[in-house]
């Protein structure tokens, strides 16, 4: 199981991220575990999902778009979003909509190339936990959430901008 | 000036300390190559050919004196004492050691200065007018935008990843210097309809390989909704801007591909959701910032005084300088000063641990203690008094510094190229010199008249060729450097890209080849008609036919 921290924490992992080639016939296979399954498979399988005895959350690679799930959102108890590699940027801005566009008020994780160095502003943009990468030390990324202690900008985590709190 | 308060404090030794960690671990093995990478980029350290070179951010160009004294001893104690001044208005050090780097940024942070975003693929160091505050030309002072950008963009979370660099311009005067039309986002300062100040939005423009000019998607934005639109324009970018192709990765070419109006629509949309959130500017806020750029305590004085106008009679050098390097104030009584950097033999931009000691002195004593770097890399006295001109051109002159050159032919800029640069084609520093050389009479270059000359080493356009009057680019053919040439480029308000003239060169022709087109100019022009001017009445098919007929 990956190692997965919060802000303050290593914490147990209960769910698992589905790889995106993997097929409907594994719900069967694996009956009631919690499953991160990824956006087309979520599309693709309602009717397997729905009959399914565990639970079930949504990951969003970085080119795909919380717009995708308007629909059903507010049911999921937690979303991934995935960074294929830690210098693609595109999950940070899909974190911050789902949190400002759509008010998803449900866990975000960050799963994929997730590193000590990047933990920082991901928090500030709404992520809650963080899969991180086999070799990254946790006790080590439990410190990037210190790395600042205020910023100029409005983020998830602190709302009012800088210049209306001076 | 901009002063930092507790929190700019806080911020500053957190990221120092943050990068200090950061180059620990890459030292102990614990990151990687790559993972470093972007990290001491957006701290403005490239590792390049001879010895890493870091580049210190200065906010659109403004430096204290205290600064500039700083700047001189990181010169000397971490380098081999010089500097360099960079088109984008900021300082670079080629030869500081890694290990080093964290004491220097911590040297730094003591007079509030850093290397911040100063690389990487996120929004770099916004720039604006060298003149601003003292130009009599201007709408309003554009630095207060400037600070208010600089701090929204300033370890903004959401967008320290894009998908490559961005820089945004902010242009109040009417003589656009800030090449504004050519940065991924141009914003000109205008009145709107009830006279009331506001921000006409450009996007898209840039130089590098595919130079393109900034096209309007707002022709007026409200002050209070700048910081939003900006963040909703980048939100748009990040997600949509393309990652596969790093050639491809600039909002220019998603501009392009999406179409303007289509992008627009997208900026609205995104707009919408946070024009009224709470990053909509407050008044107490543009206010606060706008205080930190009151003038200056002018005195009443009277404009031309006998001071002035004696040694302008009675000095021909100084009076030489005068009319090129001397420029008009707001103020009566003031005059803007522009300190020449190009001396034939020096390299573009380059100034010595001591100059920079020197300017600190004069500035203090002639110029209220503060100086700006402008994108042609030189500096700025903005606010000199016209009776103290002739005394600090003669300071300036036993310092090396009084080159009468500015805005002329060998006030070229010019990008560090092949000599240092890991990305370049071809030398652009020799070049430079050669034409230094050339054309070294000041008779014959006020002949010349108001020229750019700018050089590249290669399709970075570290050297903004495509907006030279005259471009060269450094090109490979065969492993040999060659010497693209363009004309008729301009970074002003009615700015245009260069327009290459045929096959390019090899080094030793680059000279005769200038030679050759200011010989076809001084015979088509009119009376007194720019470069510009008479290259765009009689396009480029006369100074074609005189460049390659000489070389049958």
């Amino acid at each position: 199981m990956p190692k997965l921290i919060n802000k303050n924490a290593v914490i147990d992992n209960h769910w698992t991220v589905m790889k995106a080639s993997t097929g409907p016939e594994i719900l069967q296979v694996v009956p009631g575990k919690n499953f991160i399954v990824p956006l087309q498979f979520w599309k693709l399988y309602k009717e397997e999902l729905n009959g399914y005895d565990g639970n079930i959350a949504v990951w969003l690679d970085s080119n795909e778009n919380p717009g995708q799930i308007t629909d059903e959102l507010h049911s999921l108890p937690l979303i991934a979003l995935n960074f294929p590699v830690f210098s693609d940027g595109r999950s940070y801005t899909n974190a911050r909509e789902l949190r400002q566009k759509y008010v998803y008020k449900g866990e975000i994780r960050a799963i994929g190339d997730v590193l000590r160095d990047q933990l920082y502003y991901m928090a500030q943009c709404g992520f809650d936990s963080f899969e991180i990468r086999h070799d990254q030390e946790a006790e080590l990324c439990l410190d990037a959430f210190k790395d600042f202690k205020t910023g100029y900008q409005p983020t998830i985590t602190e709302p009012t901008p800088l210049f209306r709190r001076r | 000036m901009y002063r930092y308060d507790g929190y700019d404090h806080q911020m500053l030794a957190d990221r120092v300390a943050q990068f200090r960690d950061q180059t620990n671990r890459y030292i102990d093995g614990k990151l990687s190559d790559t993972e470093f990478l972007p990290l001491r980029l957006q701290n403005g350290l490239y590792v390049q050919r001879l010895a890493p070179m870091l580049r210190i951010a200065v906010p659109y160009g403004m430096l204290s004196s205290t600064q500039l004294r700083k700047l001189a001893y990181i010169a000397n104690h971490y380098d081999k004492g010089y500097a360099h001044f960079t088109t984008r208005q900021n300082i670079q050090y080629n030869w500081p050691a890694l290990v080093d780097v964290p004491d220097l940024l911590a040297d730094l942070a003591e007079v509030e200065m850093h290397a911040i975003q100063t690389s990487g693929n996120c929004i770099r160091n916004t720039t604006t007018d060298q003149f601003a505050g003292a130009a009599p030309d201007e709408l309003e002072d554009s630095r207060a935008y400037c600070e208010i950008i600089r701090q929204w963009s300033s370890f903004h979370p959401e967008f320290a990843y894009l998908p490559r660099k961005f820089k945004i311009a902010v242009c109040g005067t009417t003589d656009d210097q800030a090449a504004t039309q050519v940065h991924d986002i141009g914003i000109y300062i205008v009145k709107g309809a009830n006279d009331e100040i506001g921000f006409r939005i450009l996007v898209g423009g840039g130089l590098g390989r595919t130079p393109v000019i900034g096209k309007e998607i707002f022709d007026f934005v409200e002050k209070k909704h700048l910081l939003t639109a900006l963040e909703a324009i980048l939100r748009v970018y990040n997600r949509e801007g393309r990652r596969d192709n790093k050639y491809k990765a600039r909002i220019k070419i998603l501009v392009k591909e999406t179409g303007v109006e289509e992008f627009k629509n997208k900026v609205i949309q995104e707009w919408a959701i946070i024009k009224d959130s709470s990053l909509t500017l407050t008044d107490e806020e543009i206010d606060r910032c706008q205080k930190f750029f009151d003038a200056p305590d002018y005195q009443e004085l009277g404009n031309s005084p006998a001071e002035l106008t004696d040694k302008l009679q009675s000095n021909i050098l100084f009076a030489a300088w005068h009319s090129q390097n001397v420029k008009l104030h707001k103020i009566t009584g003031y005059s803007i000063v522009t300190v020449c950097f190009k001396e034939t033999g020096v390299a573009p931009g380059d100034v010595t641990d001591r100059q920079l000691e020197q300017i600190a002195d004069l500035s203090d004593q002639y110029s209220f203690g503060e100086i700006r770097i402008s994108h042609k890399q030189n500096v700025v006295m903005a606010d000199v008094r016209q009776d103290q001109l002739f005394e600090l051109w003669k300071a300036l002159e036993s310092g090396a510094m009084a080159s009468n050159n500015l805005g002329l032919l060998t006030d070229v800029i010019c990008c560090p190229g092949g000599d240092f640069c890991a990305l370049a084609n071809a030398k652009s520093i020799p070049i430079a010199e050669a034409i230094q050389r050339k054309f070294g009479d000041h008779k014959l270059l006020t002949d010349i008249g108001e020229m750019n000359l700018n050089i590249s080493g290669c399709m970075n356009a570290c050297g903004h060729h495509h907006v030279g009057n005259i471009g060269i680019l450094g090109v490979d053919k065969k492993g040999e450097e060659y010497y693209q040439v363009s004309l008729g480029g301009s970074s002003k308000k009615k700015a245009s890209l260069g327009k290459i003239i045929g096959p390019s060169f090899a080094q030793e022709e680059i000279p005769d080849v200038v030679e050759t087109i200011l010989a076809v100019y001084k015979e088509k022009r009119i009376s007194d008609e720019k470069f510009i001017d008479t290259y765009n009445r009689i396009g480029i098919d006369p100074f074609k036919e005189k460049v390659y007929a000489k070389a049958d």
